[in-house]
């Protein structure tokens, strides 16, 4: 374990409840570094919520969210969202990734280095000037890939990302996210698409009404589901989504 | 960014900045009726050539030039309402009242005329022959020298108008130029003063029904507000805007102004009494 | 209705010096107002709309309140405060044109903070979570928005300006509309109609139109160019 690694996430038995409705039910689990953890589940289970809790933009209503390392306020982030829509600054698609950096103190000549970086690792260098709101739907969600990789995070939270998009477009993100992988990123991703989760997932985390109900490699998980809601989804969904 | 915003903020204090101090200029209260004649415009530039003094005319209605003054915002009085001048003087807000000239007033009427007034020399006797048959009449209502001057003749014909009155008198609360117009609108009489009515444009079914009567007079005085109880007023610049005003070059300036071929002022300072 | 239109186009054909005298004047209080009630009232929106503290609600309400302001009652309250007799006299900035800026800001200030604190609020709400996510605190999320939701802001601006250029009530009283000092478009059409010249109080008030119209068209149509390009 790296000295300041943020990994280990502990979640112990947290709880998230809104308008009277509890989302979240009794959580504990431990999201360690290498392989990427899929968090799947039917749409309303609670992964969207949960990612949230996990990455702090919300509080649990009970029980503990808990990093290996503090993050200072005003330091640069170490673990960075992807969001289903990604809002995207009225600038170019270039200014959004520099705007990352500049956010995280990240200084010229070195901004520039990084941004052009950033917008290679995701194929998009020759849009670089171009009006990011312009740009189609599966490039701004590369664009806000490379805005949160700019950075190089610990941990890359991605929310349904392609949930949105055409099957090309899903398939360019997906290439991204291996390639991310694959430089030592660790991915947490929401999906409720089991093909996605099937490619890119190395471990299963299984929600199913706010309550985390299995948990296993992915392997295991498709052959030999151990709980009665996880095999149900799983034949429930079409297997070439 | 950055400098976007502070080049801006820059600009934007710049246009705010007062006018360039370098400017003399003295700030007169004065009536509207007598800028709307038109007279400040005539003898004015005549006045900044000699002193190089700009004059800003701040016009209102009589009383609320005085209380400008009383206030301190304003370093000369020029109006045409004796009695609350001298009370002005009396409060100690002036320090000495100077005759400048007098103009007079009209009753300006329909030309259906229901009041049968026309052509009348006798204000007194028109007012009563107005009110006797209810003919529509409009009064400034604003504590005005003008308003002043008809309530005084109404007295003075033997009515207590604010007693007397009726729907056909309305009480409008304006200066002469808009209540003109709203005489105008409903062909209703009224008491303005002559600079004003010949100026005016809007006469509709208008004319001049009574003048010429003793009573109708009206006398101007200039006062420079007192330095002692305001500190501010620019006592020798403002001082001599008076003097000029009741020297012979500015009192023949005065008597020079005609709208029409018609003199409006007829100066006289320095006639004892006025 | 013609002689008017007529008279307002000689006027112009003419290039009447005291005519333009009093169009600039007019540009001049009204924009210096807008541009500083901007300074002062996008700053002030963006911070109500991504802050959070007691009283915020009220705050807004009275805010919105605040944009009804009557103008003769702005000019009062400003002719009051820098009145001789009053606590700024000492400034001497009575009856010159700083007054009329001085009030005219006072009076549209509510209209910007109010109408950009809407914007902002909106915007905040789609970009909050993603801003946050990226690690900005909400001094720097408020100034982020007020560049992103500049189009909107340009809107405010230009519904501030409408309602500077058009009033008479608070610059009458601060101004005192003294020919060739303090006198804009809309004192001057007031004492135009009140001699009764009212042909030349309809060309001037066409006139006033037009370059309200004129400002507002300018207006939408850059904001539609920089929609395009940037979206």
């Amino acid at each position: 374990m790296k000295n300041g690694a943020m990994l280990p996430l502990r979640l112990d038995d947290v709880s998230f409840a809104a308008g009277g409705r509890a989302i979240i039910e009794g959580i504990s689990l431990e999201i360690a570094a290498g392989p990427s953890t899929i968090i799947l589940g039917a749409n309303g289970a609670g992964k969207s919520v949960l990612m949230r809790l996990m990455h702090g933009l919300l509080a649990p209503t009970s029980g503990r969210v808990e990093w290996s390392a503090r993050e200072h306020p005003g330091a640069p982030r170490k673990q960075a969202m992807v969001f289903q829509r990604s809002v995207l600054l009225r600038r170019s698609a270039q200014a959004n990734v520099a705007y990352a950096l500049k956010l995280a103190g990240v200084g010229e000549p070195q901004r520039g280095v990084q941004v052009r970086e950033a917008l290679e690792s995701v194929g998009l260098a020759h849009l670089a000037h171009r009006p990011a709101r312009v740009l189609s739907g599966g490039e701004q969600q590369r664009l806000a890939l490379a805005r949160a990789w700019a950075l190089h995070p610990e941990v890359l939270f991605l929310d349904e990302p392609t949930a949105s998009l055409d099957p090309t477009a899903t398939r360019e993100i997906e290439t991204v996210i291996r390639a991310f992988d694959a430089a030592g990123t660790k991915i947490v991703m929401a999906t409720h698409n089991l093909g996605q989760a099937r490619r890119l997932g190395d471990e299963i985390v299984f929600l199913d009404r706010g309550r985390l109900v299995e948990r296993a490699p992915v392997g295991e998980f498709f052959s030999k589901p151990q709980s009665a809601q996880a095999a149900a989804f799983i034949k429930g969904e079409l297997p070439w989504t | 960014m950055d400098l976007i915003r502070r080049l801006l903020l820059l600009a934007v204090l710049a246009a705010a900045l007062p006018a360039a101090a370098q400017e003399k200029f003295i700030v007169v209260a004065s009536t509207t009726s007598t800028e709307q004649s038109g007279l400040f415009g005539h003898i004015l530039p005549a006045f900044q050539n000699k002193t190089g003094i700009q004059v800003r005319v701040v016009a209102l209605g009589t009383g609320q030039a005085l209380d400008l003054a009383r206030r301190g915002d304003a370093d000369v009085v020029f109006v045409h309402a004796r009695s609350a001048e001298e009370k002005f003087l009396a409060e100690g807000h002036g320090v000495k009242r100077f005759a400048v000239m007098y103009n007079d007033f009209v009753l300006i009427g329909p030309k259906s005329d229901p009041a049968k007034v026309a052509g009348g020399r006798d204000i007194l006797e028109a007012l009563r022959k107005i009110k006797s048959v209810a003919a529509p009449f409009v009064s400034r209502g604003d504590k005005s020298g003008t308003h002043i001057a008809e309530l005084d003749l109404w007295k003075l014909a033997g009515i207590d108008i604010a007693k007397e009155k009726g729907p056909w008198y309305k009480d409008t609360g304006q200066g002469m130029g808009p209540a003109l117009n709203t005489a105008s609108a409903m062909n209703a009489y009224i008491l303005a003063d002559r600079g004003t009515w010949i100026s005016f444009k809007n006469r509709g079914e208008l004319g001049i029904a009574v003048e010429g009567d003793k009573r109708l007079f009206n006398q101007y005085g200039v006062m420079l507000v007192n330095p002692d109880k305001h500190p501010n007023v620019k006592k020798d610049l403002g001082q001599a805007f008076v003097d000029w005003v009741i020297s012979p070059e500015g009192q023949k300036a005065i008597g020079e102004y005609k709208i029409g071929g018609e003199q409006l002022f007829f100066p006289n300072a320095g006639t004892p009494g006025a | 209705m013609t002689e008017a239109l007529a008279t307002a186009l000689a006027l112009l054909a003419a290039l009447d010096p005291k005519l333009i005298e009093i169009v600039l004047l007019s540009l001049r209080v009204s924009l210096s107002a807008v541009g500083i009630a901007a300074l002062l009232g996008f700053p002030l929106g963006a911070a109500i709309a991504v802050g959070r503290f007691p009283g915020r609600k009220t705050l807004i309400v009275f805010l919105n309140a605040l944009m009804g302001l009557p103008p003769v009652v702005v000019g009062l309250l400003v002719y009051l405060l820098l009145s001789r007799a009053g606590p700024l006299g000492a400034l001497g900035i009575l009856f010159t044109p700083s007054a009329m800026v001085i009030a005219q800001t006072v009076l549209i200030l509510p209209i910007i903070a109010a109408l950009s604190r809407q914007a902002i609020e909106d915007a905040w709400r789609e970009y909050e979570e993603q801003l946050r996510s990226l690690g900005a605190n909400r001094i720097g999320a408020a100034l982020t928005l007020l560049w992103d939701t500049r189009f909107s802001l340009l809107t405010t601006v230009l519904a501030g300006f409408g309602r500077a250029a058009a009033e008479v009530g608070a610059v009458i009283i601060v101004g005192g509309n003294i020919d060739g000092v303090t006198r804009v478009m809309t004192t001057t059409i007031a004492l135009e109609t009140s001699k009764g010249d009212l042909p030349l109080a309809l060309g001037l008030g066409i006139i006033l139109i037009t370059i309200i119209i004129a400002v507002n068209a300018a207006a939408y149509m850059t904001k539609e160019l920089a929609q395009r390009r940037y979206g």
